[in-house]
């Protein structure tokens, strides 16, 4: 699968000039709202026709302005999941569900039905209508109609931003399910970190309609300051369920040599998955700290350390094969003479790992 | 209650009421459709021409569009001879000829009723049809018509309400013939002119009033269970 866009269009005095690539997968669009994702996701979808551009999926030319060839949305079979769920109100959920399959060429089974319903959980939903429904079990509903309707491309626009923290994380896992069960490649837009951290493979960052950085997520996310906002950097940690405590309701996860622990996830032990660790929410010490609330303490040493911006300094640390970085003061650098190669303690409170 | 008893000529302008406003109801509403539609998502030049023509009849003394109908679809006029000898449909002092009368003054209602529900449907709930495969003729049918379904009924009982009650338009158009064109109102009209046809007006005003609120109550209650289908998710 490989999806190509580039795009030229103009609204009012705001200019969209993009290309990206995806290679399947989860691609994010990232940036600030108001950065242009939304309006170049439906350049793809085909709801906005662009000045100029080419929309290519898998060799095949879905549209390019040069050759005058417009592909009609409706023709595209490009699932889209929106920020406000959308669901059609004269119609139970069922039949939302089942819409987009009267129109897919191939009639889809009654088996692919149930287990896209198993999947989103959205089983004991079927007979209500959408008005009933919550804004999370709406945007699951909305996530089960565009698969069903058999896409070559899922787009998904900022799918969680309407929902409080509750349901963001009620969503999340079904959302990680869909990534790794189904081939569907995903464009994922988004303006959270945390969003992007847990689900995309590939980030394109997109600032004032141009992009601004792509690549592997582990990558951008953790490269400092240069592609995002600088106060939300940070490091992207993978790693796997080791185990869950029930009794203090706590998730531990493996990565590298160490453990961390993380406020309660619902996923079996094994599963993979990545944490995005903000540098401010990291604290160092030079010798392990006792008689501390934080859970987090993972020795380690430093790799390197930014240039002072703004009074503060970003620490990279290697803490058992990860790489990990703090935001201290520059104060706080010199105090503790701070320097690569050195061995110092990562502090990060459980509480600030919740998603 | 002998008074009660209706007369075999009024019960004939009752029938032909009922059936005036029911062609002129059905034979309106795709024409409002498609005026709708333009109005409320065409952008073309003449849109405000074709806005006001469509309110004409709302606005002219019922005698003035009467008097254009005659002139247009009378058998003289450039329409109505056109229709006679193509079509065969002659209008002029004909049933067919009321109805086309009570067609043109409930317009503008049905026209206003569905155009406001087509303008409070949300066009992103089109585009995610579109999203899902479904082509501009299938978003119209699947989610656009059930979802204006209200306006449209709303829209259809006051243009058969406005037909019931149509009268000086009718009368200058195509006259008050017993058994052709005395629809109810003209009946009534016709027993105020004779001495002792007060019992006569009142038998058949009060039919009027019962098939009138009949009408309302049943458009309320349609509108209020369209409502309850689609409360706004």
């Amino acid at each position: 699968m490989s999806l190509e866009v580039e795009t030229r269009h103009r609204i009012g005095s705001f200019e969209i000039d993009a290309a990206f690539r995806s290679e399947g997968g989860v691609t994010a669009l990232f940036g600030r709202s108001g950065s242009g994702k939304t309006s170049l996701i439906n350049i793809v979808a085909g709801l906005l026709r662009p000045d100029a551009g080419r929309v290519v999926l898998d060799g095949d030319v879905i549209a390019d302005s040069e050759k005058r060839l417009f592909t009609p949305v409706h023709r595209r079979r490009f699932g889209y999941v929106f920020q406000e769920a959308r669901l059609f109100p004269h119609l139970s959920v069922r039949k939302n569900l089942a819409y987009g399959r009267w129109f897919a060429a191939a009639g889809k089974s009654a088996s692919e039905f149930a287990k896209v319903v198993d999947m989103l959980g959205i089983g004991d939903l079927l007979e209500r209508r959408p008005s009933t429904l919550s804004g999370g079990e709406r945007q699951r509903v909305a996530v089960g109609r565009a698969l069903l309707a058999a896409p070559r491309l899922l787009l998904m626009d900022e799918p969680l931003a309407a929902l409080d923290e509750a349901r963001k994380a009620e969503i999340l896992p079904y959302l990680e399910r869909l990534r790794d069960e189904t081939k569907i490649p995903i464009v994922y837009v988004s303006h959270s970190v945390a969003e992007v951290a847990r689900l995309a493979e590939r980030v394109v960052v997109i600032d004032n309609g141009r992009v601004k950085a792509s690549g592997a997520a582990a990558a951008i996310l953790s490269r400092p300051a240069a592609a995002l906002e600088r106060r939300e950097a940070g490091s992207l940690v993978e790693g796997v369920v080791d185990g869950h405590d029930a009794d203090h309701n706590l998730t531990v996860v493996r990565a590298g040599e160490c453990l961390i622990r993380i406020p309660h996830l619902v996923t079996a032990p094994g599963q993979r998955l990545r944490l995005y660790i903000a540098g401010r929410d990291v604290m160092l010490a030079t010798a392990k700290p006792e008689g501390i609330s934080a859970l987090n303490i993972l020795p380690g040493t430093i790799v390197d350390l930014s240039k002072a911006q703004e009074g503060s300094v970003d620490v990279r640390i290697d803490c058992g094969g990860n790489i990990i970085v703090a935001r201290i003061t520059g104060l706080s650098c010199e105090v503790l003479g701070l320097e690569p190669g050195k061995p110092v303690h990562a502090i990060i409170k459980t509480v600030a790992l919740d998603y | 209650m002998d008074w009660m008893a209706l007369s075999d000529a009024e019960w004939t302008a009752v029938r032909l009421s009922l059936r005036v406003a029911t062609v002129a109801m059905l034979s309106s509403l795709p024409v409002a459709l498609l005026a709708a539609m333009a109005l409320a998502r065409g952008r073309f030049w003449g849109r405000s021409i074709l806005n006001g023509l469509v309110h004409m009849p709302l606005i002219l003394p019922p005698v003035v569009t009467g008097f254009v109908l005659l002139i247009l679809f009378g058998r003289r006029g450039p329409i109505g001879a056109f229709l006679a000898e193509n079509f065969g449909l002659v209008f002029s002092f004909r049933w067919t000829g009321a109805a086309l009368a009570c067609a043109v003054m409930g317009f503008p209602l049905m026209v206003r009723s569905i155009r406001l529900s087509i303008e409070a449907v949300d066009r992103k709930l089109e585009d995610a049809a579109a999203t899902l495969g479904a082509s501009p003729a299938w978003v119209f049918l699947t989610v656009t018509l059930p979802l204006i379904l209200p306006g449209i009924v709303a829209g259809m009982i006051l243009s058969f309400a406005k037909a019931m009650g149509e009268f000086g338009a009718t009368i200058t158009f195509v006259s008050n013939i017993p058994g052709e064109t005395q629809t109810l109102s003209a009946a009534i009209y016709s027993f105020t002119q004779v001495p002792g046809g007060d019992a006569g007006a009142m038998r058949l005003a009060l039919i009027s009033i019962v098939i009138s609120m009949a009408a309302l109550m049943l458009s309320e209650f349609l509108a209020a269970a369209a409502a309850r289908r689609t409360v706004a998710a």
